[in-house]
C-alpha cells in the first residue's frame, strides 16, 4: 500500500467510528442530527467535494467526484443522513480497494517483464567495475558469474556455462556456451563463470528491444479498448440526464412525490461510473499480453491478440518454420554392407568439403573422422566427389555421376536429396538427405486445427514433391510449392480474398526474407527470433523459440483474454444496467447502488488478472 | 522523437482523459497515456523544444485532472 493508501485507510476507519458515533448519539443529544452526520462526512467525503467543485471550474463536469457528491449532498438534503455518509465511506473503501488491486496487479505483470539487467560488471584497467547496463560501451569485457543475466548481448572470450534462456522463451531449454559463441542478453548464467566481450551497446541489445515492444503494446489499442474509451464518453452524461429526467418528469406527469423520485434519481447517479470497464478492459489485454511476454511470445498490441483470437487461415512458411531449415541424414540403404559402413565411406570421401550436404553426412556419422585413410580427393563440380579410401577409390554423388563411372543405381522413394555411392565399379547405394520436419510441427497443426483454425496452408519455394510430402505428413489442407519470394505475397492475397470477412489471417515464417508477407497478412508472426532483430522488427507476434506449437498456445491465450474482457463488458453493463432499472423501479436503494458500482469494479478487475496465466 | 514520463494519476478514467487533451495540443505528434503502466510517451517532430512542450503537457493535465502528477 502506498502512503496515500494508507492515509486513506485511516480517514476510512475514523469517519467510520464517527458514523456509528452519530447513529448512537443523534437520537439522545439535543442538537440536530445533521450536525452529528456531517462530521464523518467530511471526514471522508471533503476531497471528493473539493475535486467536484474544482473540475467543475475547469470545465470537467461529469466525473466521478460530481456524481458523488451529487448524490450524498442529495440524500443529505432530503434526510437521509446516515446513508449519505455510508455511501460516501463505501465509496472511498472501494476505490481504495481498486486502487490496491490495480497495483498489485500492475506489479505482477511488470515483475513478469522484469528481464531488465540491473547491472553489468564490467573490467577497466584491470579492476571489476560494477556499472549500470547502459554505461557499458560496445567492445568492453564483462564478467558473468553464475546466477547473474547477461546484461548486453555479447560474444564469449573465456569460460564455459550453460545459460538458462527461460526469461526470453517461456522454456528452460539450457543452451551450452563456449568461447566464441554468442550469449544473448536477458539470459541467466547457470553454471561458469564467463568473460565475454560486448558485441552491442544495450539500448540494441535484445533485451532491451523486447521491453522496447512489450512496453509500447499498449499503444495499438484493441477494438473492444476504443469501443470501451468512446463508450464512457457518452455513458456517464447519458446517465446524468436520465438521472435528471428521473427526478423531475414522473412527479410532473404522474403526480407524484419528490422525494421519492428525487431519491431514486440519486441511485441512478450512483451506479453511473464507468470504471469497472474503463480499468478492467485495458487491464485484461495488458495482463494478456504480459501473459504471453512470459511464454516466450511477444504481441507487438493489444489489436494483434484482438486478430489472433479471430485466426481462420494460417499460412506457414516451410523451411525453418515447419522444417528446421537444414539438411539431415533421413534414410540410409546400403545395397549389400552395412549402414554405418555406407555413412563411414560418405563422411570420409566428404570430410574436406564444406558443402551443406557434405556437413550434413559429417553430422550424420558423429564420430572422429580418421582423415589419413582418405586421399586422392577430387572435386567433381555438380556431380559429387571421388576419393580413395583404404585403397578403394569410391564415388560419392548424384545420378549424373554414377552414369559417368556406369555403374546401374537405383532412385529412391524417399523426398529429398538422393547422393549414391559406388566402389570397385559396383553400386553400394544412397543415403537421403532432407530438410527434416519439427518434432512438433504435426503436433501443432493438429493443435490449430482443434483451435478452429479452419485452413492451414504451407508455401515453399521447394520442389513440388517435398512441398507434397511434408504437407501431407503433417496433415496441411493447402501446399503451393516452387514459389518465388514474389508469389508468396500473391498467394497470400488470394487466401486474403477467399476468407470470411471477421476471420483473420495469420502467416508464419522466420522473419528472415518474407517481410513483405509478414506486413500484407492481418498478423504476421516470426518464429525463431532469438537472436535474430530482423524478425523482432519485421513482425506483429514474435515467438521467441522456433516451435510452430507456441502459435497454437499464442491463439489460445489471445481468445482467453478476449473472452475475460467480454465478459467483464457484459458483467459490469449488466449489473449496472439490472441496477439501473431496479432504481427506476424504486426497488434498489443507496446502499446497494454503491455496492453495485464499486463491487462490480473490483470483481472486474480481479477477473482481468486472470489474463495473466500463462496456459491457455 | 519520442519521450516517455513516469506519471501518477489515480484513476483509468482520467487517464483516458489526460490521453485526449494532450493529443489536442500543438506541436505534439501523439500521445498516449498509459494508466495500467502509469507511463505517458509523447511523440513530437524533431527538433521541437520538449522542455517547453512539456509545460505546455503539464498545464493541460492539470486543468483535466488536478491531481496528477508528471515527473519530468
Amino acid at each position: 500500500m502506498t502512503k496515500k493508501q494508507e492515509k486513506t485507510l485511516g480517514r476510512i476507519g475514523a469517519a467510520g467510528g464517527l458514523l456509528v458515533l452519530a447513529v448512537v448519539a443523534a437520537p439522545r443529544l439535543p442538537v440536530p442530527a445533521i450536525l452529528l452526520f456531517l462530521v464523518p462526512y467530511f471526514t471522508i467525503g471533503w476531497d471528493i467535494l473539493w475535486k467536484a467543485l474544482r473540475n467543475i471550474k475547469n470545465g470537467q463536469v461529469f466525473d466521478e467526484n460530481f456524481l458523488m457528491a451529487i448524490a450524498t449532498v442529495g440524500a443529505l438534503a432530503i434526510g437521509e443522513y446516515p446513508e449519505a455518509v455510508f455511501v460516501m465511506l463505501f465509496y472511498q473503501v472501494g476505490e481504495l480497494f481498486q486502487a490496491v488491486a490495480v497495483g498489485r496487479s500492475r506489479k505482477s505483470i511488470t515483475a513478469l517483464m522484469d528481464i531488465r539487467p540491473d547491472y553489468a560488471n564490467v573490467e577497466r584497467e584491470g579492476k571489476v567495475e560494477t556499472v549500470d547496463p547502459d554505461e557499458v560501451a560496445m567492445g568492453e569485457t564483462l564478467l558473468i558469474r553464475p546466477g547473474e543475466r547477461v546484461p548486453i548481448d555479447a560474444v564469449v572470450l573465456e569460460g564455459v556455462s550453460t545459460l538458462n534462456t527461460a526469461a526470453l522463451t517461456g522454456e528452460s531449454l539450457p543452451r551450452d556456451v563456449a568461447p566464441g559463441d554468442e550469449v544473448i542478453s536477458g539470459c541467466v548464467n547457470l553454471s561458469g563463470l564467463l568473460r565475454v566481450r560486448t558485441t552491442k551497446e544495450f539500448g540494441d541489445s535484445t533485451v532491451a528491444k523486447i521491453l522496447d515492444l512489450v512496453e509500447n503494446s499498449s499503444a495499438k489499442k484493441a477494438k473492444t479498448e476504443q469501443f470501451i474509451t468512446r463508450f464512457a464518453k457518452w455513458y456517464t452524461p447519458a446517465v446524468v440526464i436520465g438521472a435528471v429526467a428521473l427526478a423531475v418528469l414522473p412527479p410532473l406527469l404522474l403526480d407524484g412525490d419528490w422525494t421519492r423520485w428525487f431519491r431514486q434519481a440519486l441511485i441512478f447517479l450512483v451506479i453511473s461510473c464507468p470504471c469497472a470497464l474503463v480499468i478492467s478492459v485495458p487491464l485484461t489485454f495488458f495482463g494478456g499480453i504480459g501473459g504471453c511476454s512470459r511464454a516466450g511470445i511477444l504481441v507487438k498490441g493489444s489489436n494483434y491478440l484482438e486478430a489472433l483470437a479471430r485466426t481462420e487461415t494460417v499460412v506457414f512458411d516451410k523451411t525453418g518454420t515447419l522444417t528446421e531449415g537444414g539438411f539431415q541424414v533421413t534414410a540410409i540403404h546400403p545395397q549389400e554392407c552395412e549402414e554405418s559402413r555406407l555413412l563411414e565411406l560418405a563422411a570420409l570421401a566428404e570430410s574436406h568439403s564444406s558443402h551443406p550436404i557434405a556437413r550434413s553426412l559429417r553430422d550424420a556419422y558423429a564420430a572422429q573422422l580418421d582423415q589419413s585413410r582418405v586421399s586422392d580427393v577430387e572435386e567433381l563440380a555438380g556431380r559429387g566427389v571421388k576419393a580413395d579410401i583404404d585403397g578403394m577409390t569410391v564415388y560419392v554423388g548424384n545420378d549424373k555421376l554414377m552414369e559417368e563411372v556406369g555403374v546401374p543405381w537405383r532412385p529412391c522413394h524417399r523426398v529429398g536429396t538422393t547422393v549414391h555411392l559406388a566402389g570397385k565399379g559396383e553400386y553400394l547405394g544412397h543415403i537421403v538427405i532432407a530438410d527434416q520436419i519439427k518434432p512438433d510441427a504435426k503436433a501443432a497443426v493438429a493443435a490449430l486445427k482443434r483451435a478452429g483454425v479452419r485452413q492451414a496452408v504451407m508455401l515453399t519455394g521447394d520442389a513440388k514433391e517435398v512441398g507434397q510430402a511434408v504437407g501431407a505428413e503433417l496433415g496441411l489442407d493447402q501446399v503451393h510449392a516452387q514459389l518465388l519470394p514474389a508469389d508468396k505475397v500473391d498467394r497470400v492475397e488470394e487466401l486474403l480474398k477467399g476468407k470470411s470477412p471477421r476471420g483473420t489471417l495469420v502467416f508464419v515464417g522466420d522473419g528472415i526474407n518474407d517481410a513483405p508477407v509478414l506486413s500484407r497478412a492481418d498478423v504476421g508472426v516470426a518464429m525463431g527470433a532469438l537472436g535474430s532483430d530482423a524478425a523482432i522488427e519485421a513482425a506483429d507476434v514474435v515467438l521467441m523459440d522456433d516451435k510452430p506449437s507456441k502459435l497454437a498456445q499464442a491463439i489460445r491465450m489471445a481468445r482467453r483474454t478476449l473472452r475475460i474482457a467480454n465478459q467483464n463488458i457484459v458483467f459490469a453493463l449488466g449489473v449496472k444496467g439490472i441496477f439501473l432499472l431496479l432504481g427506476v423501479l424504486g426497488r434498489a436503494n443507496m446502499w446497494e447502488a454503491t455496492f453495485a458500482d464499486v463491487g462490480v469494479s473490483v470483481i472486474a478487475i480481479l477477473n482481468a488478472t486472470r489474463a495473466l496465466k500463462e496456459n491457455g | 522523437m519520442k519521450k516517455k514520463f513516469q506519471i501518477e494519476v489515480d484513476c483509468a478514467n482520467c487517464a483516458l482523459k489526460m490521453e485526449e487533451a494532450v493529443n489536442k495540443l500543438e506541436g505534439v505528434t501523439a500521445a498516449s497515456v498509459s494508466f495500467i503502466q502509469q507511463r505517458m510517451t509523447i511523440e513530437a517532430p524533431d527538433g521541437s523544444d520538449f522542455d517547453a512542450l512539456m509545460k505546455e503537457v503539464v498545464r493541460a493535465c492539470k486543468k483535466v485532472e488536478p491531481d496528477c502528477v508528471i515527473n519530468l
